[in-house]
C-alpha cells in the first residue's frame, strides 16, 4: 500500500519503556470492595445523578444522567448498593473533590437487561443520543463526549476519519494490548463511526515501534472485509496528539481556532472505537477501561478495570517497589502525580505509573533561559516557547497570547530538551489560567457596571418621568384653566398629542444607553487590546467554543493531546 | 507525595554540557594556534580563565545569586577563551584581564547575568580595548617569530621589555596597509607571493588555525549545540561582499577565499556570531544576522580603520537582534498560508 506520510516539526524521541507492560495479555481486575464513581469524568456538564443512597443497582444501570449535549452518562461498573452521594478526591493534580456515588459491590455482578442495537435502521441522532446515554467518551485522555464528535460541519464534507493507535506517550502499552487482542471489535467500532460520519477514507494511524498491533489491525480490517488503511507512522512523540496525527496522515493542520471537522477531518481513539461498539453489539455501557499498570513496579501489566475502582486497591496488582513515592496518572510527557492513592480510575484514566526518584529523576534547579533555541526546534506546533516563557514570566499575558501561548498543547516537549531546566509548561499553564481568572473576572465586573448603570438610569428616568408628570399635570391643569376660560368664551381645541411626546421621550431615552455603552466600551481596558483583529477573532472564536463546550478554566481533564 | 509538574522525564542536558561542547571544539584550533603561532596563547587561556571565574564570582557574591551553580555553567570560561583567543598573544597580562573584566562585570553582570546580556560579552572587551589600547591590540607576534615558552611568558608578564622586532600586524592587517600605501600600483598577487608572510590561501599559519577553528565549528553543528543558520549566512555574507568587490578589482581586493580564512571569520561564524543570548532566535533571524555580521566585518575590516571587523560588526548585529527577530517570525502550525 503506498501513502505519502507527512511530517510534523518538532517532537522528541524519549526512551519508550514500552516492552516492560506488554509481556502479558490483558487481565480482568478483581473487584474492589467499594467504586467510588465520578459523576463528572467528561468535558462538558457534571451528569445529575439519578440514584439515592440505599438504592440497589445493577452493572451498567445508569447513575448520572448527561447533563446538556456535552456531557456523558456515568454507570454502575458492577451490581451492589449505592452507600453514599457526596463529594470525594478526584485524580486531579490539585486534589479537587467533586460529587461521587460509592457503591458497595455485591459480588454478583448481574448485569441490567443488555440487547443489541440495530443502529443501521435507526436516525443518525438516535445513534448519537445512545452513546451519550451509554457515556462512550475519548479514551485517550481527554474524555471528551464521543456522540458530539460525530456529527460533520456545515456544508464541509467530510474526507478523512483518523483513528488514533499511535499512543506515543512513553510506558503507556493500553491501546496497543488492546489492539493486538480485541481489533475485530476496534475494527467494527470504525464501521459504526463511518457509517454516521460518511468519511471518503478511514485512516488508521498506529506508530510503527508497535508491529503486533499493525499485524492485528491489518488482519482484521482484512477480516472484516473493510476499505481502512492501517498506517505504520514513524515514533516520534507526540505523533499520537490528535492535530499531529492528522498532520502525518492528511497533511492538513487544524489550527487552534479550529475543529478539525472545519477541515473534513476526524479523529477518534481506538478504544473509544471499542467502547462504542461494546455499547452497540451487546448493549454494554462504558464502565470498564485498560489501564496499564506499569513504572517502578516488579509485575507491570495491562488490566481491564472497572471505572470506579480506587488506585491504592489497583495498584498493588503491579507489585510497586518500596521506594515507590508517587503515581503518576497518564504518561510521564503530559501526566500528573495524583493527590492521593484513594482516588478512583475514571474513564481518562489510560495509564498508572508507579514513581520513583531513581526512575523519574527530580530536574536540577532552575538556571536563566539562554535562548539557545531548543524548546523552539523540539515545538510540534512551531511555536517560539523561550518568547511564550519570557512574557509569561513577566506577566505580560497580552503578549503571551501574541506569541500564540494558545496554540500551545502543553504536550512538554519544550520542557524535555531545556538545557536551563525551565518548567516550561508550567509557566504556560499559570499564564493560561491567569488569562481565564482575568476573563471571568472582566465579565463579572463588566456585569455588575452594566447592572449599575441601569439602576442609575433607571432612577434618572424615573426622576425625570415624575418630573414630566408633575409637568403634564400642571400644564393639563393650566390647559384646563385655560380650555375652560376659552369654553367659558368661545368653542374648545383637542387635546395635545401626548403620542408623539411619549416617543420623542423613548428615543432619547434609547441614544443616551446606546452613547453609555459607547462610552464604556472605549475605556474598557482588556490585556488583548493590542491583538491584531485576526487574533482578536480567533482569540474570540476559542473563547466562543471554550464556553460552548462548558470547559472551565481549570478542566478536570488534561488538555488537547491524545484529544480522541 | 510527590509535587512536581509535567513532564516528568528530561532529557540528559545541561547549559554547563553546552559550554563543554563549546570548549571542546574550540581545542583543535587552540592546539594549532599554541603550534603555529606561539605558546603564549596557552598563557593567554590562563590569564583568562583565572580573571573570569574571579570576576564572576565576586559579581554573583555582590548581586546576592547563588556562585557555585553559576560558576558551574561555564559561560564565563567561554568568554574568556574567546577573549584569550581574539586578543594578541603577547599582549600583556593586565590587558587579558581588564577584557575579561569589562566582559564579564560590565557587559555581562551588570546587565543581569547568564542570558541577560544584549551584546556579546567578548566582543564588547574586543571593541573597547581596540579603541582605548589601539597599539597594544594591534602588535601580534612576527612572522617566524622564536621564542621560548618562558621568554613569551616574560613579554606577557611585562618582565622582559616588549622589543618592536616581537610584533607585526596580522596578514589581514598588513594587506590592508600594503595596498594602501601602494595605491594605484597594488596587487594583491604581488603581495600573496610574499610567502614569509602568506601561505596556500591565506595567512601563513593563521590559515590552519582557521581552518581548525572551522573544524570545531563544524563538530558544534554536529552535535546539534548550534544550527547551520548563522555559520552558512556569516561566510555567506563575508563572501559576497568579498566576492563582489574581488570581481570589480581583483588587483586591490583579496579573493572570498583569502578572507574567510583570515582574522576571526571561522571563529566568529561558528564561536562568536552564534552566541545565542545576544544573537537571533528564529530561523530566518539568524540568517539576516548572520549574513548581516559576515557583510559588516567584511566592511569594516577592508574599508575602515581597525584591523578586523568580527567585534564590531557583531555588536552591530546585536543591536539589531530584537527586531530582526521580531520581523522574522515563523508562521506556526496550522496558521501558515495554504499550501499550494
Amino acid at each position: 500500500m503506498l501513502q505519502q506520510l507527512f511530517r510534523f516539526q518538532g517532537g522528541i524521541e524519549p526512551a519508550y519503556h514500552k516492552q516492560e507492560s506488554v509481556r502479558e495479555p490483558i487481565a480482568q481486575a478483581p473487584l474492589p470492595p467499594r467504586l467510588i464513581i465520578p459523576l463528572h469524568q467528561s468535558i462538558g456538564g457534571t451528569p445529575r445523578p439519578v440514584v439515592a443512597v440505599g438504592d440497589k443497582v445493577l452493572k451498567g444501570q445508569l447513575i448520572g444522567a448527561a447533563d446538556g449535549w456535552i456531557s456523558a452518562a456515568v454507570h454502575a461498573s458492577t451490581s451492589g448498593t449505592v452507600v453514599e452521594i457526596g463529594p470525594r478526591r478526584i485524580p486531579h493534580p490539585s486534589g479537587l473533590t467533586t460529587d461521587c456515588v460509592v457503591i458497595e459491590p455485591d459480588g454478583e455482578a448481574r448485569w441490567i437487561e443488555r440487547a443489541p442495537l440495530d443502529y443501521r435502521a435507526m436516525a443518525p441522532e438516535e445513534v448519537r443520543a445512545y452513546l451519550q446515554n451509554a457515556g462512550i467518551v475519548g479514551l485517550g485522555g481527554a474524555a471528551f463526549p464521543s456522540h458530539a464528535k460525530l456529527t460533520t460541519a456545515k456544508g464541509v464534507p467530510m474526507q478523512e476519519l483518523v483513528i488514533n493507535g499511535a499512543e506515543c506517550e512513553p510506558w503507556i502499552t493500553c491501546d496497543d494490548m488492546l489492539m493486538r487482542e480485541r481489533a475485530a471489535e476496534i475494527v467494527a467500532g470504525i464501521g459504526l463511526f463511518r457509517d454516521l460520519l460518511q468519511p471518503q477514507r478511514v485512516l488508521i494511524g498506529i506508530e510503527d515501534n508497535k508491529p503486533e498491533a499493525i499485524a492485528a489491525m491489518t488482519a482484521a480490517v482484512r477480516a472484516a472485509g473493510e476499505s481502512f488503511e492501517v498506517i505504520a507512522v514513524p515514533t516520534r512523540y507526540p505523533a499520537g496528539g490528535a492535530k499531529q496525527l492528522i498532520r502525518v496522515l492528511t497533511g492538513k493542520e487544524i489550527p487552534a481556532a479550529k475543529r478539525s471537522t472545519d477541515l473534513g477531518v476526524q479523529c477518534f481513539n481506538v478504544a473509544t472505537a471499542y467502547s462504542a461498539w461494546r455499547a452497540v453489539a451487546h448493549g454494554e455501557p462504558l464502565i470498564s477501561r485498560i489501564v496499564t499498570l506499569t513504572g517502578n513496579a516488579d509485575r507491570p501489566r495491562n488490566w481491564e478495570v472497572p471505572i470506579g475502582m480506587p488506585i491504592d486497591a489497583l495498584l498493588p496488582l503491579a507489585a510497586p517497589r518500596p521506594d515507590t513515592d508517587g503515581v503518576i496518572m497518564g504518561g510521564p510527557m503530559m501526566g500528573f502525580l495524583i493527590p492521593a492513592l484513594d482516588v478512583p480510575v475514571i474513564k481518562a484514566t489510560n495509564c498508572l505509573i508507579a514513581h520513583s526518584p531513581s526512575l523519574f529523576p527530580p530536574q536540577p534547579p532552575e538556571m536563566p533561559c539562554i535562548r539557545c533555541g531548543e524548546c523552539a526546534r523540539a515545538c510540534p506546533h512551531e511555536l517560539q516557547p523561550m518568547d511564550m516563557y519570557w512574557w509569561s514570566r513577566a506577566k505580560n499575558f497580552g503578549k503571551a497570547q501574541e506569541a500564540h501561548l494558545f496554540d500551545c498543547i502543553e504536550c512538554g516537549c519544550c520542557a524535555y530538551v531545556c538545557p536551563a531546566h525551565i518548567p516550561l509548561v508550567q509557566y504556560f499553564r499559570f499564564a493560561k489560567s491567569e488569562i481565564w481568572a482575568r476573563e471571568k473576572e472582566r465579565k463579572l465586573a463588566e456585569g455588575a457596571k452594566e447592572r449599575f448603570e441601569f439602576k442609575q438610569f433607571r432612577e434618572e428616568r424615573e426622576k425625570a418621568e415624575k418630573a414630566e408628570k408633575l409637568a403634564k399635570a400642571a400644564a393639563a391643569q393650566a390647559a384646563k384653566k385655560a380650555a375652560e376660560a376659552a369654553a367659558a368664551s368661545a368653542a374648545g381645541s383637542t387635546a395635545p398629542p401626548t403620542d408623539a411626546a411619549e416617543a420623542a421621550k423613548k428615543a432619547a431615552i434609547a441614544a443616551a444607553l446606546e452613547r453609555a455603552r459607547a462610552q464604556r466600551a472605549a475605556v474598557q481596558a482588556r490585556n488583548t487590546e493590542d491583538l491584531p483583529p485576526e487574533k482578536a477573532r480567533e482569540i474570540a472564536a476559542i473563547d466562543a467554543r471554550r464556553q460552548q463546550a462548558g470547559l472551565e478554566p481549570a478542566a478536570a481533564t488534561p488538555l488537547g493531546k491524545e484529544d480522541a | 507525595m510527590q509535587t512536581a509538574t509535567s513532564p516528568h522525564i528530561h532529557k540528559p542536558v545541561s547549559i554547563t554540557r553546552v559550554m563543554a561542547q563549546v570548549c571542546l571544539a574550540l581545542l583543535p584550533g587552540i592546539a594549532v594556534y599554541t603550534w603555529l603561532i606561539g605558546p603564549a596563547l596557552l598563557i593567554q587561556l590562563g590569564i583568562a580563565s583565572l580573571a573570569a571565574l574571579a570576576a564572576e564570582a565576586l559579581l554573583l557574591q555582590l548581586r546576592g545569586k547563588p556562585v557555585a551553580p553559576f560558576l558551574m555553567d561555564g559561560s564565563a570560561l567561554v568568554t574568556a577563551w574567546l577573549i584569550a583567543l581574539t586578543f594578541p598573544p603577547l599582549s600583556p597580562w593586565w590587558l587579558t584581564a581588564t577584557g575579561v573584566c569589562l566582559a564579564i562585570v560590565v557587559a555581562k553582570q551588570l546587565y543581569g547575568g547568564l542570558g541577560q546580556n544584549p551584546f556579546n560579552p567578548a566582543m564588547v572587551a574586543f571593541a573597547a580595548c581596540i579603541v582605548a589600547f589601539p597599539a597594544l591590540m594591534s602588535q601580534w607576534p612576527a612572522q617566524g617569530l622564536t621564542l621560548s615558552f618562558s621568554a613569551q611568558l616574560d613579554v606577557v608578564l611585562g618582565l622582559a621589555p616588549r622589543v618592536d622586532a616581537l610584533t607585526a600586524a596580522t596578514p589581514l592587517d598588513a594587506m590592508k596597509t600594503a595596498l594602501k600605501l601602494e595605491g594605484e600600483h597594488a596587487s594583491v598577487q604581488a603581495l600573496l607571493a610574499n610567502q614569509t608572510l602568506y601561505g596556500t590561501f591565506a595567512g601563513r599559519g593563521w590559515e590552519w588555525v582557521a581552518t581548525a577553528y572551522l573544524l570545531g565549528g563544524l563538530f558544534l553543528l554536529a552535535r546539534g549545540v548550534i544550527t547551520w543558520h548563522v555559520p552558512a549566512a556569516f561566510l555567506a555574507g563575508l563572501a559576497t561582499v568579498a566576492g563582489l568587490c574581488w570581481g570589480i578589482d581583483p588587483a586591490r581586493f583579496a579573493d572570498p577565499v583569502f578572507h574567510l580564512f583570515s582574522g576571526g571569520a571561522m571563529l566568529g561564524a561558528f564561536f562568536i556570531a552564534t552566541d545565542p543570548v545576544s544573537g537571533c532566535t528564529t530561523p530566518r533571524g539568524k540568517l539576516v544576522f548572520g549574513f548581516g555580521a559576515g557583510a559588516l566585518a567584511y566592511l569594516i575590516r577592508v574599508f575602515g580603520a581597525f584591523p578586523d571587523g568580527i567585534a564590531f560588526a557583531v555588536l552591530i548585529m546585536n543591536l539589531a537582534a530584537p527586531v530582526i527577530d521580531l520581523l522574522c517570525q515563523p508562521p506556526i502550525f496550522g496558521h501558515k498560508r495554504e499550501a499550494p
